[in-house]
């Protein structure tokens, strides 16, 4: 297949690159020989398939652009940064990367929530700075035993719920719609679990419904005692009002892996004690980013095998 | 009761020293400018210790107060007592099992998460605004690796407990093997490190479990190995650990306890593979007054002459 090109949109994996590069024709978007302009005159005929990630997906403007695109594979199981229905209305297919990363988010998800509760970064850097022989640092607070909020309650937010179970803490979820075959409590608003959890964690896909999901109303509701953990998408919160509710104090804390404009980061929680901020390092593990890279490969080889793909979006 | 004396042996928590104030005469023991003419002088009058992890009751101060008739220990772990002198003179001994089980296993799963996801290295990686020049590295995944407990008492069952629900096979070494539990039993501490990913100790101290983590146990345990000691700082060979690390011999370690604490080795803070915290497996506002609520019940109990809450001896 190394004549058929492809597009890859941004730095994702070395691994990925390599295995892209050896089975098909790559031109790496960030890395063009010629300008941006240039190359799509040159070469926009020849894409068939774009690999694009959580940073540069496919946009509309990208879709136009590409008349003979036939495939879009994200590496990624989130699709907020394709156009899912200008791909629809030209028959463009796209696949994803579910459940192979659902566990790492999920563990994510669970130490963060760990991690602000029992201040452990905080203590990390206490004792790494040669604070001990001073004295204790303060109390923190407990985490078995707490009510956790997931909003949306799919493959990841399920996996998030039966670890948190295992700490004993009260299950309650707002979806779409209410799930058959759970045990957990159902909210149809965001807002009434939000004031029925202590730990609120934000699980479901980013779309136009879900923008800003966790809004001042939310974060009021959760309180001066509860947590936001965040390892969805930026945009599902009111960022300016994340940061002013824990500057406040109106909000107890954050666990955050996702950011409006990453990688940028309001400054602001830098100094916060109650917060821990991590790169959008979700699904970043050796293990999974290899499994993810398989299934961008294979899913683009089924494609052009004429073979069913593994993980259409449909 | 407030004529009788109790002993304080190191600031703990402020209720617990607030509420002991309030229904007994307390003596502070940091607070004295001189041992030992303070305990000559109320030797008689003391008839209850209160201790914790950093200070107990050891022989000395046993054989110091005769009227001594209860150690109340703001602890799980009772290594800072000395238990045989205490049988040998009827003294009773109670501890705070049970209350801060949930935490200590928490803290433990928090740690493992922390050290294989880097966690606090890439809060550190954001805040010193490095996330704008590129991403992080690649980290380590935690569902499905092997966990090895030392000791699967009430602390290291729920340990297994939660791991499980990482899908994380369990293993462990006990004195004697627990039939009633479905984990895999290995008869040495060394076939358990080297059958898991990430060893955990949650045994009590004793003079057998001494370090029980030793250079071949460290080995076993091997460069993609993690250790996580939420036990005591004793139950591993430090010095061995510490060059383990640094030669990068063994994975990682997310520790909460140490030999010589408040001092952790210096050669330790500047490794990203290495998560420490300062002995809190039970420091939360919930569980430290659950623990003080504890200690005060088993006091009063005794004093009242009713049967103990949670004796050891």
């Amino acid at each position: 297949m190394n004549n058929i090109s492809v597009l890859m949109t941004c730095p994702m994996l070395e691994y990925l690159e390599k295995q892209l590069e050896s089975r098909f024709n790559l031109f790496k978007m960030w890395n063009l020989s010629s300008s941006k302009p240039d190359f799509f005159k040159n070469h926009s005929g020849s894409i068939k398939a774009v690999v694009g990630d959580t940073t540069v997906g496919a946009d509309s403007n990208m879709i136009d652009s590409l008349p003979n695109l036939e495939i879009v594979a994200s590496y990624s199981v989130g699709l907020d940064k394709i156009d899912l229905e200008k791909c629809k209305d030209k028959g463009i297919k796209v696949t994803n990367t579910p459940d192979v990363l659902t566990n790492d988010v999920a563990d994510l998800g669970i130490g963060l929530a760990l991690a602000v509760m029992r201040k452990i970064c905080v203590c990390d850097q206490f004792v790494k700075s040669g604070n001990w022989i001073n004295g204790d640092l303060g109390l923190a607070s407990k985490f078995s035993g707490k009510s956790v909020g997931i909003v949306g309650l799919g493959r990841i937010g399920s996996a998030i719920a039966k670890r948190s179970e295992a700490f004993n803490c009260h299950i309650s979820y707002h979806s779409r719609s209410e799930k058959p075959n759970t045990n957990y409590k159902y909210y149809s608003n965001i807002v009434d679990l939000a004031a029925n959890c202590q730990i609120l964690i934000v699980a479901c896909a980013l779309t136009e419904e879900t923008r800003h999901i966790v809004n001042r109303k939310v974060i009021d509701a959760l309180g001066p005692k509860g947590i936001l953990i965040n390892i969805g998408r930026g945009a599902c919160v009111d960022e300016p009002e994340l940061v002013s509710a824990l500057l406040e104090g109106r909000l107890g804390g954050a666990g955050i892996d996702v950011f409006e404009n990453e990688p940028n980061v309001p400054e602001e929680l830098f100094a916060v004690e109650n917060v821990v901020l991590v790169p959008h390092v979700g699904s970043d593990t050796e293990e999974t980013s290899k499994a993810m890279a398989d299934l961008v490969i294979s899913n683009l080889e089924a494609h052009f095998k004429g073979e069913p793909l593994l993980t259409p979006v449909t | 009761m407030e004529s009788i004396g109790v002993l304080m042996a190191c600031p703990m928590n402020p209720y617990l020293e607030q509420e002991l104030h309030k229904r007994f005469t307390l003596h502070r023991f940091w607070k004295v400018p001189d041992k030992s003419t303070f305990l000559t002088t109320h030797c008689n009058s003391i008839r209850a210790v209160v201790g914790n992890a950093s200070a107990g009751a050891d022989a000395q101060l046993i054989e110091a107060l005769p009227k001594l008739e209860i150690v109340a220990s703001f602890s799980v772990g009772l290594d800072k007592i000395d238990l045989a002198k205490c049988k040998e003179k009827g003294i009773r001994v109670t501890n705070t099992p049970d209350v801060l089980t949930e935490d200590v296993a928490d803290l433990a799963i928090g740690l493992m998460l922390a050290v294989l996801r880097k966690l606090c290295e890439s809060d550190r990686y954001v805040r010193s605004g490095k996330w704008k020049k590129g991403n992080y590295m690649l980290t380590t995944k935690f569902t499905g690796k092997r966990v090895g407990i030392i000791g699967l008492g009430r602390i290291g069952m729920a340990i297994a407990k939660r791991a499980e629900a990482f899908s994380c096979p369990i293993s462990y070494h006990s004195r004697t093997e627990k039939t009633e539990t479905k984990y895999k039993y290995y008869p040495s501490v060394v076939e358990l490190a080297a059958n898991c990913d990430i060893l955990v100790v949650a045994c009590s101290l004793t003079e057998e479990t001494r370090h029980i983590v030793n250079r071949k146990v460290i080995d076993a345990l091997g460069a993609k190995g993690v250790l996580i000691n939420i036990g005591r700082g004793p139950h591993v060979d430090e010095p061995e650990l510490v060059s383990a690390l640094v030669e990068r011999r063994i994975g990682g370690a997310g520790l909460d306890v140490f030999e010589h604490e408040p001092e952790v080795p210096e050669e330790l803070f500047g490794l990203d593979n290495v998560v420490l915290l300062p002995h809190v497996g039970s420091g939360t506002v919930e569980t430290r007054k659950a623990m003080a609520d504890l200690v005060l019940g088993n006091l009063e109990a005794h004093f009242l002459n009713k049967p103990l809450l949670t004796p050891v001896v």
